[in-house]
């Protein structure tokens, strides 16, 4: 016996050794890329939309995965949520990046923050507006006279300019961020996001086929949502360091959408660290939906373009609903390394 | 020993096999039954089980509905001072333990038209009762547009909130009951604000979780939305819904299940539960809240002691089955030992030992019978083999008699040919085959002078020893007479008067008797009943045809008459006995006098020996095979060609 274990510590101990040798070998491998940049990381800040969920899963795999880092960025995100605005930490210089609606991003800029548009992640809106069946609801005319639950601020824009441009009247109803008022009846149509609400709508035990769904881009609403912001100015400071970033959050988004189960694993990882009830099915559901939101309609279009008529559209139904006096040009509002350079 | 085995494992076999397979039905048809009786106790069990809980549950959150419920009331029909409204709020919180904080929220500007948002709300915090104002702590989102104000406010009545984590008192799991309240305006009723009252769940859930049902069966509760909020699965409270964990395990089943629940229907079903055992479970909705409360009776322990029982059944069955077995075999040992014993004994009767002891029938038993029954027969065979050797022995020495007679007999008949070879003048042959051991027939030829050859053929009317005894007689009367009287009509008369005296057997005999004087060749031959001789001379074969005679030994005093005729140089005379024309083959037909007639003429006449061998194996030929029924004897006698002057 006695002899038997000595040989397996001997054993061990040449195993043991092995590895260190392993591990040295292959963190100088890693560490050589690094090394050879020989630039310290550099700090940067961005703030999401909301609280952690997988409509940010890009951003916070690319974080966990190193990705950032790779790009020499040592990112921070910001925690968002109730009482938290991206678009103010923006300006007021919280946060470097952050997440806006294109639609805020337009009316920041009207009111003269000078917001840039580095990428546009979502390229086709998921807003939605739902309703019982039993409510008789089919078309936007029929919210006539309605109870319409929407979101308190730049997010109620589409619906808001979707009602006026029906000509339509409909008492609305600010909703918060649960859809207990619409599973209760306390309102007739709910504003919802398909990635998010929607999905928690059916998992409250409603059925598809009890529901008239109607997206706001059917209705010529196709207000595309999340993108990527900066500050003119911090874009002029440092333009390597936007470039850096957008580059390791789509590598991080792409990551996310061909390992979804990690990618999962971290978004709930970070939501349990901010004590956010997680639950995986929903964030599955969520990263899906992110995947078919952010897919680029034409085969040849990359991750992150914002195409020029998609900006028009939503610039002038802005201008003519009096949301904003005027909107900018295009390539002032949208920043490319590519284009900057021609 | 093969049969000894072949019964007792048979009988084991057989035994075994059919009191497994009534047993095995038995049992497994008590299981189903117990089962079955057990299910649909269960149903009442489990409904007054949930029934109980729901009770429990519902009296907390009623006393609660009605106090929230009491203070809108008041709010509506009194006019209240801030101070007031103040102490009505607290003393509400003070006098309901179950309530952990109350609060009275207004519409904009309803309170006061200086404010727009007023609403107080006392809570407990470390046993102290604490006042807050909730238009200042809820500054994200104003508390206007939180579903706990909201919902009853849209809806306009009493609502319980979703379930929620409050993390300000500790994230304790809350729900609040609100209550909208009114004024008169101008005639219209015009919302005023919300009464809220929140309660902690931790009690309850604390409470329905401790329910153990059996030893791993529990009870479960979920919101109106299908969120858990107890359940054994500590990872889904509050952040699965029943249709996310559906959808995870993509169960529409599930899912449909779960809307039933949200729907308020009441249920019994069979379902795999979340912790993965197969269950009953019985679901109810809590009326007040709209929550669902599930109690689970896990099958396994459920059935367990049914199980367990089956168990015992099956091993006490075992058991039964194995001493079953023990007791066939020995029973069928004990049947079989006697048989065995018997058997053994048996065997040496087999092999001819009838001396050998049969076991004592020691029971009344069908073995005792038999054994019985074989003392019985080796008593009868033994009695029955020591007569069959008696008989046996005596028919062996008749036998050995018989065949003294037989020697006896074939010694009397001459039996050296040629019989007279000084005497060229004729050649004489004959033979007698005799049916039985000893014949009947008997042919005799003997010189009574010089010149004179007596020769003769009989026939006794019967076989065997009689025929015999009675032919030696006739034989010797015949020889004796023959030579004292010369002549053939009076030997015959002298002998068949000696024979018809004193025939007391009635036994005849018939005699064909001639005398040949060998230097002329005239015989003179004389007939007592016998078959007519045949006679073969240069012209033809014909039969001779003798005046009839009587037999011998019939009547006395009968007379014959003697006849004559001459034989020619090489002519032959033949004699024969009816054996010869009567020998039947198995067809039964008669070898005949027209067969002989042929045959004879076709015979080889060179020498009488061959004569008589052609003739015998002719009738032998015909008779192929078929048993002799009668004395074939025959007598030829030629003349020689050239007569010695």
């Amino acid at each position: 016996m006695s002899k038997m274990w000595q040989r397996n510590r001997s054993r061990r101990k040449q195993q043991a050794i092995i590895a260190a040798i392993c591990a040295l070998f292959s963190a100088s491998v890693v560490a050589l890329p690094l090394g050879a940049a020989e630039t310290p990381l550099k700090s940067a800040s961005l703030m999401p939309l909301w609280e952690p969920q997988a409509q940010f899963a890009g951003y916070y795999v690319a974080l966990d995965k190193g990705i950032y880092a790779r790009h020499g960025i040592d990112l921070k995100i910001l925690r968002d949520g109730p009482g938290h605005s991206a678009a103010e930490a923006l300006k007021n210089g919280t946060a470097d990046f952050a997440i806006l609606w294109l639609t805020t991003a337009l009316q920041h800029r009207s009111s003269g923050a000078q917001l840039v548009n580095l990428a546009q992640i979502i390229q086709q809106s998921s807003m939605m507006l739902i309703s019982k069946k039993t409510a008789g609801i089919k078309t936007i005319a029929d919210m006539d006279g309605k109870k319409v639950g929407l979101w308190e601020g730049d997010v109620s824009i589409p619906p808001r300019t979707l009602f006026a441009r029906h000509k339509i009247k409909v008492r609305v109803v600010r909703q918060s961020h649960t859809v207990n008022l619409f599973l209760r009846g306390g309102i007739d149509v709910t504003s919802a996001m398909w990635f998010n609400e929607y999905h928690t709508i059916l998992n409250s035990g409603v059925d598809p086929d009890e529901l008239n769904v109607i997206f706001l881009r059917d209705q010529g609403m196709n207000f595309i949502e999340d993108g990527i912001y900066t500050m003119e100015k911090t874009l002029h400071k440092d333009p390597a360091l936007a470039v850096a970033f957008v580059d390791a959050s789509l590598e991080g988004w792409r990551y996310a959408f061909d390992h979804p189960d990690e990618a999962l694993d971290i978004v709930i990882k970070y939501m349990r660290e901010a004590h956010l009830p997680a639950t995986r099915t929903h964030q599955k559901w969520m990263l899906e939906r992110m995947r078919d939101l952010m897919m680029p309609a034409s085969a040849q279009g990359k991750l992150g373009n914002l195409l020029d008529q998609d900006y028009q559209v939503v610039g002038r139904a802005m201008q003519k609903n009096g949301l904003i006096r005027d909107f900018p040009d295009y390539k002032a509002f949208v920043w490319r390394p590519d284009a900057g350079k021609k | 020993m093969p049969g000894k085995n072949s019964i007792v494992v048979r009988l084991v076999l057989v035994i075994t096999l059919f009191s497994a397979v009534i047993f095995a039905a038995t049992l497994g048809y008590n299981y189903y039954r117990s089962r079955v009786i057990l299910q649909n106790e269960l149903e009442s069990n489990a409904r007054n089980l949930a029934m109980s809980l729901v009770y429990r549950v519902e009296a907390q959150l009623m006393a609660v509905a009605k106090v929230t419920a009491g203070v809108a009331r008041s709010l509506e029909t009194g006019k209240y001072s801030e101070q007031q409204l103040h102490s009505l709020i607290s003393t509400t919180v003070a006098d309901n333990p179950e309530i952990c904080g109350s609060a009275v929220a207004f519409e904009p500007f309803a309170f006061s038209a200086k404010a727009r948002l007023y609403a107080p709300y006392y809570y407990r915090k470390n046993g102290k009762i604490v006042f807050d104002r909730l238009e200042n702590s809820y500054q994200h989102l104003p508390y206007l547009y939180w579903d706990w104000y909201q919902i009853p406010r849209e809806l306009g009545r009493l609502e319980w909130s979703e379930p929620y984590f409050d993390e300000g008192a500790g994230n304790i799991l809350m729900t609040t009951c609100s209550v909208p309240f009114y004024k008169e305006i101008g005639g219209k009723r015009q919302l005023q604000g919300i009464v809220t009252a929140d309660i902690s769940l931790d009690a309850l859930t604390e409470y329905i979780s401790s329910v153990k049902i059996l030893r791993t069966g529990y009870a479960a509760l979920l919101s109106r939305n299908g969120m858990i909020l107890t359940h054994p699965l500590k990872d889904a409270i509050m952040n699965e819904t029943f249709f996310s964990i559906a959808e995870a395990r993509n169960d529409p089943y599930m899912r449909e299940l779960g809307r039933k629940m949200v729907r308020g229907e009441t249920g019994f079903v069979y379902y795999k539960s979340l912790v993965g055992f197969p269950s009953y479970m019985y679901y109810t909705p809590i009326p007040s809240t709209g929550w669902t409360l599930a109690v689970l009776f896990p099958e396994d322990e459920l059935l367990e002691n049914v199980r367990r029982l089956s168990m015992t059944m099956a091993a006490m069955g075992l058991v039964g089955i194995v001493l079953l077995i023990l007791a066939v075999i020995s029973i069928a040992r004990a049947i079989i030992k006697p048989l065995q014993v018997l058997t053994a004994a048996t065997d040496e009767i087999a092999s001819g030992n009838f001396d050998v002891a049969l076991p004592a029938a020691s029971s009344n038993d069908e073995v005792g019978v038999l054994t019985h029954d074989f003392q019985v027969m080796e008593q009868s065979l033994k009695e029955y083999i020591r007569n069959l050797t008696e008989t046996t022995a005596a028919k062996e020495r008749i036998q050995s008699e018989l065949k003294v007679a037989t020697d006896i007999q074939a010694s009397l008949l001459p039996r050296i040919f040629p019989p007279f070879p000084e005497h060229p003048e004729f050649e004489i042959y004959a033979s007698m085959v005799p049916a039985k051991e000893v014949g009947g027939d008997f042919y005799d030829f003997f010189f009574i002078d010089e010149r004179n050859l007596c020769f003769l053929i009989a026939d006794v009317s019967d076989k065997g020893v009689p025929a015999a005894l009675y032919m030696m007689v006739a034989k010797t009367l015949l020889k004796t007479e023959g030579q004292r009287l010369g002549e053939p009509d009076k030997m015959l008369f002298s002998v068949n008067n000696i024979l018809a005296s004193g025939n007391e057997s009635c036994m005849f005999t018939t005699v064909f008797c001639a005398i040949l004087d060998i230097t002329t060749g005239e015989v003179r031959f004389a007939n007592a009943g016998h078959n007519p001789p045949l006679m073969i001379d240069s012209q033809s074969v014909r039969y001779l045809t003798p005046k009839p005679g009587l037999m011998l030994g019939a009547m006395t005093d009968t007379v014959f008459v003697t006849e004559r005729l001459t034989l020619e140089p090489n002519a032959v005379l033949f004699l024969y006995t009816d054996g010869v024309t009567e020998a039947k083959n198995p067809e039964d037909a008669l070898y005949g006098e027209e067969r002989l007639l042929k045959a004879m003429q076709i015979a080889p006449e060179r020498d009488m020996v061959s004569l008589i061998h052609y003739i015998s194996s002719e009738v032998a030929h015909h008779a192929s095979g078929a048993s002799q029924s009668d004395d074939i004897t025959m007598l030829a006698i030629k003349m020689a060609k050239k007569r010695p002057a």
